[in-house]
């Protein structure tokens, strides 16, 4: 047993947390940092958090994550880090030449105060920003939310920062994504283009960190939603913000600077949450839905009902980020499989509700749990007391997922011990279509396994 | 080798993009080697802020590297979630539990997971409370707490937290002051580290050991299985294996590793404080040794068997060493056949840019540049530049314990005479002559490389391999060029002793002869041209 003192009594902790269910706010400040073109994500605190989160981002990647650091010393955390982040500037400009420096705070700076404003208003009188060069900002204190808020802040940054209102596009729709893969983005891009509407998608890690192997370093790859977009963001006729942790605050951010107005919905996983959305393009671009994404949700449609009976009554425990879990249940839930417990580090406003929406009249029979308390040996002791037929979660689930002999659907941040995440999508009705047919894997490559000779079936 | 650039000539190359100011700290990192007479290396200095560095902090030297490794200490993070979260798991340290130390924490992460409300009105409450929930639900035989950034600018003591619960609840409870801003690398953390187990763990335990050649091996981590080759070795050998620091270790091995006659350094960087303070409290010798490398591995060997001066004992060392050898023989061979002449490239750690090139000499591969990531001076140079290592602010701050021989623990193992002799035979116990007196005149050794420069260095030298960590990985291998991961072997190894370098050959065989690099261009693009 991989964690064998983890006991099936659960017994009510204040203080400890153990095997989270979340990380800290700046590694999403990076994430969504890496989704400007031609950006060099900057982490303002002591190098340890820059290596860390940039091994992490790799790891669940596999493409370089650059990123620079302010590199405190004990001496810059005792006088303040504007001299570092001053250095860090200039150093960056002159020798990795980004278009922008996007700088997100850690709780070192944060615990200190440094007043960033006020050190890039510095920066720039000092000249250390050269002409059509940019920095932007998010304060992102890692004792504050989570990796999904962190994101959220860094995506509201570019908006204040960049965002211009100067001459409505009525046929120009925005996509704050949320924090999904590069795949998703790159099918979310396609499928406001199928609806026949421009898009601007910010960030946009697609052509970032699926960057092509072609035998050339490119700091900055061709990916990237560039200052320019996200400048004439303001312009958009309408802000789709995907999932309400990650997304709502650039979405409000657009709607109070350049009175885009704003429609927060949750993520685009499964059937109904795809429907949603082409329902909200749709009233964009005058009701029309060509026949291809029709025929894309017949097909989706057509394999549940071919492969319902595997799908029937499972009971499901998941474990990840808001805007995941509820997109997901909705799904599990269309699908009549069950979600029991849904388990997510992250705190925040309205999950409960969220859940208990999608859930519908399942809702009294599922432990759904959030924030402090919430982590993955809470989990852990609810599989011991109560087994579901399968997991959804991360990696780290992987030694839940073999103790107790439980399938394991690896989704969500960090997926570091498997391939495709980034480059096949779980967003829309072609991400769903892959989300079942991994489903279905696990449960038949399960019943292959375990059926006794004489039940083990050629046809499934 | 008319064809390979000069030295000099690209160390210009590589500076010369960089601002005054950085260039002129850069010049003191960057220097070309000269075996006979290493020039002085800026190690160990302030990364510069804003540079692409591969440095990590204070707090991923001692609780990822040295704290990280035992299984039976519950490591309470405290602070803010994310450095428990990095932290949880990620250094493939293996462990095999067995009756002394059957616990395995190893796989959980705990973090006192700080909010605003705490950074605001102090941590410590918190952090009690976790302790005792920790207690309640594991009843470990030891907790130690790390410290993270926040922590120590709020001022939780964390040592008085440490010292009420370990009284309160009765088992040995110790913190760990390894704030990330500490020092200028992990560096300072394996300092840190050392410290705290040498004051709260290290002869707590009186328990008798049995067997001539008693040994502790410090500094070896089991990252894929090192230690476990080494382990067997031993065994075969002979020797009798009290603790390791702390790769596949229990807490009641390490509480009683005073029991040893001699202390192996593996990791001089991350260990040699232990090995120092073990020295003058308990008398006990500590020898430099190194177990990568089919070539160090035997050697690393004889010198424990000369040590113990028995020549039964040697002989059983040459036999293992005979039969191990003969083992791998032909797959050196083999590979060797494909890879000699082969340039590579090493920057990683405070000891695998240089233990690795023992490996890649095995099979005729040339290192024509490497470096560290976070070692001092004394592991390019030798130890002999340790009188005149400068030290700073940073190190300064990293407390430095004053230690004397215990009156009844100590006891001298080898007198001044007996070591005079072993160093006349060749055995220099207490020394370590570092990477540069190994390497070849006119090789880069760069220390604290960056990004930009490692950059500039593969497009002139064009190496068959370069090796460094998971943050250059694939930066590296976007430019055409097989990057080998020195951190965590990419999810390979072991690479310890004969049958890791085995394995190694293998590895470094199937980099350079990959077959998909050849293919990387598209046939439409390759008409074109």
């Amino acid at each position: 047993m991989l964690l064998k003192h983890t006991p099936a009594e659960v017994v009510e902790r204040s203080a400890l947390t153990i095997n989270p269910a979340k990380t800290c706010m700046p590694i999403g400040a990076m994430y969504a940092s890496l989704g400007i073109h031609g950006c060099l994500p900057h982490s303002h605190g002591s190098q340890g958090c820059a290596a860390y989160h940039r091994s992490m981002l790799t790891r669940h990647v596999r493409e370089p994550v650059m990123a620079a650091t302010s590199s405190f010393t004990e001496g810059s955390s005792v006088f303040g880090g504007q001299a570092n982040l001053l250095a860090a500037i200039e150093n960056i400009f002159t020798i990795y030449d980004p278009e922008v420096i996007a700088i997100h705070t850690t709780c070192l700076s944060e615990t200190i105060g440094d007043d960033m404003n006020q050190i890039i208003t510095k920066a720039r009188e000092d000249g250390k920003v050269p002409d059509g060069k940019f920095l932007l900002h998010a304060n992102t204190p890692s004792y504050v939310g989570s990796h999904v808020t962190g994101f959220a802040r860094m995506a509201r940054a570019m908006v204040d920062y960049f965002s211009e209102h100067t001459k409505r596009n009525y046929d120009q729709v925005n996509v704050v994504p949320g924090w999904v893969e590069p795949s998703d983005m790159r099918e979310l891009k396609r499928l406001v283009a199928e609806m026949n509407l421009q898009c601007v998608l910010f960030p946009d890690l697609s052509d970032v960190l699926d960057a092509p192997q072609t035998g050339r370093m490119q700091m900055y790859p061709r990916g990237g939603a560039t200052v320019a977009q996200i400048r004439d963001a303001g312009n958009s006729v309408v802000t789709l913000g995907l999932g309400p942790t990650a997304s709502a605050l650039a979405v409000q951010g657009l709607d109070a600077k350049c009175k885009v107005q704003g429609h927060v919905m949750e993520l685009p996983i499964g059937l109904r949450a795809t429907d949603r959305f082409i329902a909200s393009l749709r009233r964009i671009n005058g009701g029309a839905v060509p026949d291809s994404i029709t025929a894309e949700r017949g097909r989706l449609v057509d394999i549940i009902t071919d492969w319902h009976q595997y799908f029937y009554g499972k009971r499901v425990a998941l474990v990840g980020d808001p805007d995941q879990l509820v997109a997901l249940s909705e799904f599990l839930v269309d699908l009549d499989m069950l979600p029991m417990y849904v388990i997510t580090g992250t705190p925040g406003k309205n999950f409960e509700e969220r859940m208990a929406k999608v859930l519908g009249d399942r809702a009294g029979r599922a432990v759904v749990k959030q924030g402090p308390g919430a982590d993955q040996f809470y989990l852990h002791q609810l599989i011991k007391n109560d087994r579901p037929d399968l997991l959804i979660g991360t990696t780290h689930c992987k030694y839940m997922a073999r103790d107790e002999d439980l399938p394991l659907l690896r989704f969500g941040f960090p997926n570091i011990d498997r391939c495709g995440h980034t480059y096949f999508p779980t967003v829309g009705y072609r991400g769903a279509m892959r989300l079942l047919e991994k489903m279905l894997d696990l449960f038949l490559d399960r019943k292959d396994r375990d059926a006794p000779e004489e039940q083990f079936e050629l046809v499934l | 080798m008319s064809d390979i650039p000069s030295a000099a000539e690209v160390k210009t190359e590589l500076l010369e993009a960089y601002p005054k100011k950085v260039r002129r700290k850069r010049e003191l990192q960057v220097v070309v080697n000269d075996p006979a007479a290493p020039p002085e290396v800026g190690a160990n200095s302030r990364t510069i802020p804003g540079i692409i560095t591969q440095r990590g902090c204070a707090y991923a030297g001692c609780k990822g590297v040295v704290l990280g490794p035992t299984r039976d200490i519950v490591q309470i993070t405290h602070g803010p979630i994310g450095c428990g979260y990095y932290s949880w798991l990620t250094r493939r340290n293996q462990t095999r539990p067995n009756e002394l130390g059957p616990e395995n924490y190893m796989p959980y992460a705990f973090s006192t997971d700080m909010q605003e409300q705490e950074i605001i009105f102090g941590g410590e409450k918190k952090l009690k409370a976790a302790v005792e929930e920790a207690y309640r639900i594991f009843k470990p035989r030891a907790i130690a707490i790390c410290s993270t950034c926040p922590v120590g600018l709020i001022g939780d003591d964390v040592h008085a937290v440490a010292r009420e619960m370990k009284e309160k609840l009765g088992i040995n409870v110790f913190g760990f002051s390894c704030e990330g801003y500490k020092g200028v690398s992990q560096s300072a953390g394996h300092h840190i580290a050392n410290n705290q187990f040498f004051k709260h763990v290290v002869g707590q335990s009186d328990r008798p050991v049995e067997g001539r050649y008693k040994i502790n091996l410090l500094g070896e981590y089991n990252i894929g299985g090192d230690s476990f080759v080494i382990e067997d070795l031993f065994a075969r050998c002979g020797f009798t294996l009290v603790a390791t620091f702390s790769g596949n270790a229990c807490y009641e091995d390490m509480a009683n590793s005073q029991q040893a006659d001699l202390n192996l350094v593996m990791c001089h960087r991350s260990i040699n404080y232990m090995a120092q303070m073990m020295e003058t409290k308990y008398g006990i010798p500590w020898l430099k040794i190194n177990f990568i490398g089919a070539k160090s591995t035997a050697s690393s060997l004889r010198k424990m068997g000369q040590y113990f001066g028995d020549p039964e004992l040697a002989e059983r060392v040459e036999a293992v060493i005979a039969e191990e050898e003969a083992k791998i023989a032909a797959v050196r061979a083999e590979v060797r056949g494909r890879c000699e002449g082969k340039l590579a490239m090493l920057f990683v750690g405070g000891s695998r840019a240089h233990h690795y090139q023992d490996l890649f000499a095995d099979i005729g591969m040339k290192t024509i540049s490497a470096g560290y990531e976070f070692a001092h001076r004394d592991d390019y140079e030798g130890r002999r530049v340790l009188p005149t290592i400068k030290v700073d602010a940073d190190s300064r701050n990293i407390e430095e314990l004053e230690v004397a021989a215990d009156p009844a623990a100590y006891r001298l193992r080898k007198t001044e005479e007996e070591k005079a002799e072993l160093a006349a035979a060749g055995l220099r116990l207490g020394d370590y002559e570092g990477m540069m007196p190994q390497m070849e005149r006119g090789a880069l050794v760069i220390d604290d490389i960056n990004h930009h420069e490692s950059e500039k260095l593969i497009a002139r030298y064009k190496p068959a391999v370069f090796c460094a960590g998971i943050k250059e990985k694939f930066a590296v291998q976007k430019m055409g060029v097989p990057c080998k991961q020195l951190h965590n072997y990419d999810i390979g190894g072991p690479y310890a002793g004969f049958a890791g370098a085995a394995n190694f050959y293998r590895e470094i065989d199937r980099l350079v002869n990959t077959s998909i690099w050849k293919l990387i261009q598209p046939p439409w693009e390759a008409e074109e041209a």
